[in-house]
């Protein structure tokens, strides 16, 4: 009867130990919802949603703060994915923040532009070139397309221009097969 | 010695028709009046044009240079003015515009100083710069700067170099005839591929359905100062695939994803070949090669064709067509692609020109529902499982698709060739393959964007506290300064006034005229 108890309880303490230092040794970190919820927002850092960028936004969500479609420029497709990732229903994206664009690049007027890198200073991801009056220009390789340098502009010379197709950005489409009608 | 071959999976036999534009020599294309010239004939970057409009050009002038590491030198094919460079519509399934030098000819022909160089004088590096600045990219239709894959690497991981003359694909003789006619100067150019790759073997690959360019090869090669090997490999599509004939030859497969020197093997088309013993050997760049036209034209042929000749000019030489056209294609019936207009210039790529009508090439019946026969299964050479694939792309499930090694398909046709239900497969592997690139660039693009709005945030942070801490020393050392005065903000406020207008008053001394203005 004794020995039984100690068997038991002995049992007791390795296999509880083994689970502790298990659970230390191979603790797997806290599921990071919020990185991966970034991960699918496009990056543009817009502020459409109302948050100051796309990891405030993605915080948001993640804290239950902000719904999913709220993003116009990952339009219905990111809303989709992000209800995936959160497993919620989808819902198409809220017309109340604005409509999906073409994607665009935004270009300045040199001729007009005075220099006042106001529009530097508005630009999310340091793509506008220039100095205090001096001509600025856009890094169209870096520009998101997010529109915030067009406000801050007090001569109005910053436009967006849609991302024309060119031969190396081409996809083959989807093909459409007619099917032979049987009867 | 008769060498052991394999045998790759699957591959069908399309009917050939090579015998109708093999019956006539090579003829010399004449130069057009026009040569519109891409500045994208390879794949990686688009060379950079180092002429200006209105310049006068030679035949063999470099006009752009390669930009970047995977890219090569475009030239000019024949003398005359520069009159445009800018958007043309492209030889390229979209039927978009792409950059061009356009020049006028004079009809001169007139060479620039050609250099010829003894390649045994210059080390493998010297020689592939050469080669990128002479153009040259392979001609077998993928159009890879071939100076990148003429390098052994360290350690040595080459030791085969296989030439392809198999040349698979349906009507096009583009290859077999260049062998027939050029057979010493392809050795010539396999001898420097040899010097540069240090290569143990050098054997070429050619399918038994062209026994006159066997003989010629065969010619060539007991002439030449190392042993090469002709090896004769039975005809069946695609083993003309560099993958395909590596199998075939040397037994090995080239793993998913790798490349051919990862089973020690440097795969280069017999036209390449030429090339590169032109431009070293005599000097001249890539400017020109040899171009199949056959299909609906009255007389087939291979034409020995200037890069950027337009091909409306070509297909004339084809002297009419028996039936209406239906349309042109650029490369095969198995591979090549369909081209939206005919007048796009011929580019590096270029292998054959197939002028359509409705008998030759009749449009695909009505495609049926997938019934899951296999039937593409057994005829995949890559191995793969095009039905799945298929399903995978038709339902856009990218990452299914990929998982099944959608990107190991090499988009040679056999499924949809034998597709009872004529499903155009490939198509659906183009449309899948070209969304998941797609995908990626947009998602590095937007990683690339996040990096950027971090550190602007960082930066913006780190100036605040920079600023502060400035702002807190200046505050620590006023007091001290100031604390002979009763009030240390005016007294500092009142030097502050009175250094500005000492200046000032300096400033008048030096800045007005020696005489008083009336």
């Amino acid at each position: 009867m004794i020995a039984a108890l100690l068997v038991m309880a002995g049992l007791a303490i390795v296999l509880g130990a083994a689970l502790g230092f298990a659970a230390i040794k191979y603790k797997v970190e806290e599921d990071p919802i919020v990185e991966k919820i970034d991960a699918i927002l496009p990056q543009t850092q817009c502020g459409q949603c109302g948050y100051p960028g796309c990891k405030p936004y993605a915080e948001a969500i993640a804290s239950g703060k902000a719904d999913i479609n709220q993003c116009p420029p990952g339009g219905d497709e990111g809303a989709r994915k992000l209800a995936e990732l959160m497993g919620v229903e989808f819902k198409p994206l809220n017309a109340e923040f604005g409509e999906p664009k073409p994607k665009s690049v935004a270009v300045i007027d040199e001729a007009i532009c005075i220099g006042c890198t106001l529009c530097i200073q508005a630009c999310p991801v340091d793509a506008i070139l220039g100095a205090a009056k001096q001509m600025h220009t856009v890094i169209a390789k870096e520009c998101t397309g997010c529109e915030l340098c067009i406000a801050p502009c007090p001569v109005d010379c910053i436009t967006m221009e849609p991302i024309k197709e060119t031969v190396s950005t081409w996809k083959w489409k989807y093909p459409i097969v007619e099917l032979k009608a049987v009867s | 010695m008769s060498r052991t071959l394999y045998q790759f999976h699957g591959g069908v036999h399309p009917e050939e028709h090579k015998q109708v534009s093999t019956q006539l020599p090579i003829a010399i294309a004449p130069i057009p009046a026009q040569l519109i010239v891409p500045t994208r004939q390879h794949i990686g970057h688009p060379a950079k044009p180092c002429v200006s409009i209105g310049e006068y050009v030679q035949k063999g002038q470099i006009i752009a240079q390669a930009d970047g590491y995977i890219s090569a030198a475009i030239h000019a094919p024949s003398s005359g003015t520069v009159t445009h460079i800018g958007m043309h519509p492209m030889p390229h399934p979209s039927g978009l515009v792409d950059n061009a030098i356009v020049i006028a000819t004079d009809g001169k022909d007139e060479w620039c100083e050609r250099q010829p160089i003894d390649y045994r004088n210059l080390n493998a590096s010297a020689l592939r710069n050469r080669l990128r600045d002479m153009g040259i990219a392979g001609l077998g239709g993928a159009v890879f700067p071939s100076f990148i894959k003429l390098n052994p690497g360290v350690p040595q991981k080459v030791q085969t170099l296989l030439l392809n003359g198999g040349e698979c694909e349906p009507w096009i003789t583009c290859d077999d005839m260049t062998m027939r006619e050029r057979a010493t100067g392809i050795m010539a150019g396999v001898e420097i591929m040899r010097f540069m790759l240090r290569a143990e073997t050098v054997i070429v690959g050619i399918e038994d359905n062209k026994p006159e360019a066997i003989i010629a090869m065969q010619q060539a090669a007991a002439q030449c100062q190392f042993p090469v090997e002709i090896a004769v490999i039975p005809t069946l599509y695609p083993s003309g695939g560099a993958k395909q004939m590596i199998k075939v030859i040397t037994g090995k497969e080239v793993p998913s994803g790798g490349r051919s020197t990862d089973v020690g093997v440097a795969t280069f088309n017999v036209g390449t070949a030429y090339a590169i013993h032109r431009a070293i050997n005599h000097g001249e760049p890539l400017i020109s090669r040899i171009v199949t036209v056959a299909g609906n034209v009255q007389q087939a042929r291979n034409f020995d064709v200037l890069i950027g000749t337009p091909m409306n000019a070509l297909v004339q030489l084809g002297q009419g067509h028996p039936a209406k056209v239906s349309g042109y294609v650029m490369g095969g019936p198995m591979m090549g692609i369909d081209l939206q207009r005919i007048d796009v210039p011929v580019v590096k790529a270029t292998n054959c020109i197939l002028v359509k009508s409705q008998t030759l090439f009749p449009p695909a019946p009505l495609a049926m529902p997938c019934i899951r026969c296999t039937r593409c299964a057994d005829a995949c050479p890559a191995d793969l499982q095009p039905q799945e694939l298929y399903w995978f792309a038709r339902a856009k499930n990218f990452d299914k698709a990929q998982k099944y090694n959608l990107f190991d398909c090499i988009e040679c046709g056999c499924c949809s060739y034998v597709c009872p239900s004529h499903i155009p497969l490939v198509q659906y592997y183009r449309y899948a393959k070209s969304e998941i690139a797609a995908n990626l660039a947009e998602h590095k693009a937007a990683d690339h964007a996040r990096e950027r709005h971090e550190t602007r945030l960082a930066r913006i942070e780190r100036e605040k506290k920079e600023r502060a801490e400035k702002l807190a020393q200046k505050a620590a050392a006023k007091p001290a300064a100031a604390t002979s005065s009763d009030d240390p903000a005016t007294a500092a406020k009142k030097a502050a006034i009175q250094a500005a207008i000492e200046r000032a008053k300096a400033n008048q001394a030096t800045t007005q005229p020696p005489t008083e203005p009336s």
